[in-house]
């Protein structure tokens, strides 16, 4: 697995604020990588920082092998797609897509054949000659990426692209940029608050919490294997247990991460094999349904517990249950609860 | 049936309250009162006044006897594009363009740093300073500018101490700018305008700038763009319609003083005198007229040149 790019011991301070706290990881050719965290975890800046935007403090990035700690972004090999799109506004569409190569002296001649090239491989063919004013959110969205591939980057970074796009848009747009990728068969790089995004799109992931890396895995991994209480909690959602309570439901003092969906819940004449509880609260979400059990007789303890929605089969609040669980549902976490 | 009504009759208003809420549900009622006073002012006072200028303009003075023949007639403006008074339009818009351009030279650095990079403290600092001297009498600041332009003045005594008079000699000795000194020199005359006017430059540029997202800016090096390149390329078009904007301030107030003319600089007279001497001592209103016309004209031009260029294409 050849390295696209490469973080070697990266910090990055902005006075005394460690935005970015001694990180390490790779990225690898081709692959769809998504950096998820919080805001202020310090993804945006690592993404900034591969940009050329910002220099690491410590450490060295290496793009393709090449260290590129201290390379400004106009001498990188990279490009990227802005959270706001930052189309230039005085421009028409074609000038801003074919806005690298015009920087590049390329003849206008070639430089507009190229941009239309753009332009229909983002679906946008014949909005050449409007305004980045006149365009829906989405279409700027296309735009921007048109832009940033027109210079054929070895990498593509895209900076939260689609968090100002609404639900349904976004979803459509998810599934356009994994094909998309595919096509063009660069490495893309995205950075991103919503953990379904990255789940859904990325081919690995990084979890990033107060600027440091979490975990690096698949989605898969990573949602199965959190290696840690914050990832847990904040990849999908997941009952930590701390060691106390984990040793009065599971017996072994040692935390763990416990999913929702991993639980089954009966109730008291189905079956009596399992960890008793009380129904505190019910959240229907259509396709499942949520339900909040108090269980332990001596610490209560929160547990909540996901069900697929079957026929006629919804438990009210107050009803005494049992919980039960496979073993291997048990994923055990580094340190305590967050 | 009369709980019923209870119920949907709000309780008994006062009279504002009823206003209120009638206006509320007429937000087209509400505005056109509101922008009724402004409009009227401005149509009737302001573009009015105007048009009776412009009118004024078509007629012309009786030779003889002085007065205002109320005849249309392209007289005044023949007597306007005589070469005596070309000369004046000629010397007023070139001081004009001067102008304008030292403004946008000096003000564009100090405007963009205030947009950039001068945050809390340092902004308002740099907003006071922009702004003081508004502030004092711009009668007082020309003549004070005049002492300091004078042959004793200081800049004459710092050239003196580092042994230099001889370049500010020379400086003086140049044909047509120069003069016996700088006080009546268009040099002189030069950087009291620019002084003057500096503000009306660095505002609007700066308000431009504050506009452009510093996202732009990162894109276009991302995609290659060396610094002069993102600077030529989205930051100056950006900023193009505050530059105008300010342009047409030092432009249009250079045109129209006849203040600073006066106290500073030679004898030559500038558009603003010969309105001023028009219409007081010569009573000549049409010519008068005619001269305040010139500005207008070549305001209307520059801003058609402006828009050809592009400059209002991202507002």
């Amino acid at each position: 697995m050849d390295a696209e790019v490469r973080f070697d011991r990266v910090s990055c301070h902005f006075g005394d604020v460690k935005a970015v706290d001694d990180v390490s990881f790779e990225i690898a050719e081709g692959e769809f990588f998504a950096m998820l965290g919080p805001s202020g975890s310090g993804k945006t800046t690592c993404l900034r920082m591969i940009a050329g935007f910002q220099y690491p403090t410590y450490g060295k990035i290496f793009i393709h092998g090449k260290d590129d700690s201290s390379l400004p972004p106009f001498d990188r090999n990279v490009n990227t797609v802005f959270q706001d799109y930052a189309l230039f506004p005085h421009m028409s569409v074609l000038d801003n897509v074919a806005y690298g190569l015009m920087v590049k002296k390329t003849g206008k001649r070639e430089r507009y054949l190229q941009g239309e090239e753009m332009l229909d491989l983002v679906k946008l063919s014949g909005y050449g000659n409007r305004r980045p004013s006149e365009l829906s959110g989405g279409q700027r969205q296309r735009v921007a990426l048109a832009r940033a591939l027109i210079n054929k980057p070895r990498v593509l970074l895209l900076d939260e692209p689609l968090g100002a796009l609404d639900q349904k848009l976004r979803e459509q747009m998810q599934v356009e940029l994994k094909a998309l990728q595919r096509q063009v068969g660069i490495t893309f790089v995205f950075v991103t608050h919503d953990q379904q995004e990255a789940l859904s799109m990325s081919d690995r992931m990084a979890v990033f919490n107060n600027g440091r890396v979490e975990q690096i895995g698949s989605p898969r991994d990573i949602y199965d294997r959190p290696s840690n209480a914050f990832v847990a909690e904040f990849v999908g959602t997941s009952n930590v247990l701390d060691a106390t309570a984990a040793h009065q439901l599971t017996g072994v003092a040692k935390p763990v991460s416990l999913r929702p969906e991993k639980i089954s819940i009966l109730t008291l004449d189905q079956s009596t094999d399992g960890i008793s509880g009380v129904i505190a609260d019910v959240h229907y979400m259509g396709s499942h349904t949520r339900y909040i059990v108090d269980v332990g007789d001596e610490t209560p303890v929160r547990i909540a517990v996901q069900r697929q929605n079957l026929e006629g089969n919804e438990l009210p609040v107050g009803n005494k249950v049992v919980l039960s669980w496979d073993d291997d549902a048990l994923r055990p976490l580094d340190g305590g609860t967050p | 049936m009369s709980e019923t009504l209870s119920i949907h009759t709000p309780p008994a208003a006062s009279y504002s309250r009823r206003i209120s809420a009638y206006l509320y549900g007429r937000p087209h009622l509400l505005l056109s009162i509101l922008l009724l006073p402004p409009l009227l002012w401005l149509g009737i006072i302001y573009v009015g006044s105007l048009i009776a200028l412009l009118a004024q303009s078509f007629f012309a003075i009786d030779e003889f006897s002085g007065i205002v023949v109320h005849e249309l007639t392209l007289d005044t403006y023949r007597q306007l594009f005589s070469f005596a008074n070309m000369d004046i339009i000629l010397r007023t818009a070139s001081m004009a363009a001067v102008v304008t351009l030292g403004a946008a030279l000096i003000g564009f650095p100090i405007a963009y740093y205030m947009a950039r990079y001068a945050s809390g403290k340092t902004k308002a600092f740099m907003y006071l300073a922009v702004m003081l001297p508004l502030w004092s009498s711009y009668l007082v600041r020309v003549y004070a500018w005049k002492l300091i332009l004078s042959k004793e003045g200081i800049i004459g005594w710092t050239f003196e101490q580092f042994g230099a008079t001889w370049l500010l000699q020379m400086i003086l000795d140049l044909p047509v700018i120069g003069g016996a000194s700088l006080s009546v020199s268009y040099i002189g005359m030069f950087l009291v305008f620019l002084y003057i006017w500096l503000p009306f430059m660095i505002l609007p540029i700066q308000a431009a700038l504050e506009r452009v997202p510093p996202s732009l800016l990162d894109a276009s090096s991302d995609l290659g763009a060396r610094p002069g390149m993102t600077f030529w390329k989205v930051i100056l078009p950006l900023a193009f319609p505050g530059i105008v904007a300010g342009s047409i301030f030092t432009f249009s107030l250079t045109l129209g003083d006849y203040i600073i003319p006066g106290i500073i600089g030679s004898s030559r007279l500038f558009i603003g005198q010969a309105v001023y001497m028009h219409q007081g001592v010569a009573g000549n209103i049409p010519l008068a007229a005619a001269f305040s016309v010139v500005p207008i004209v070549i305001m209307a031009i520059y801003l058609t040149i402006a828009k050809r260029m592009g400059a209002f294409n991202a507002l």
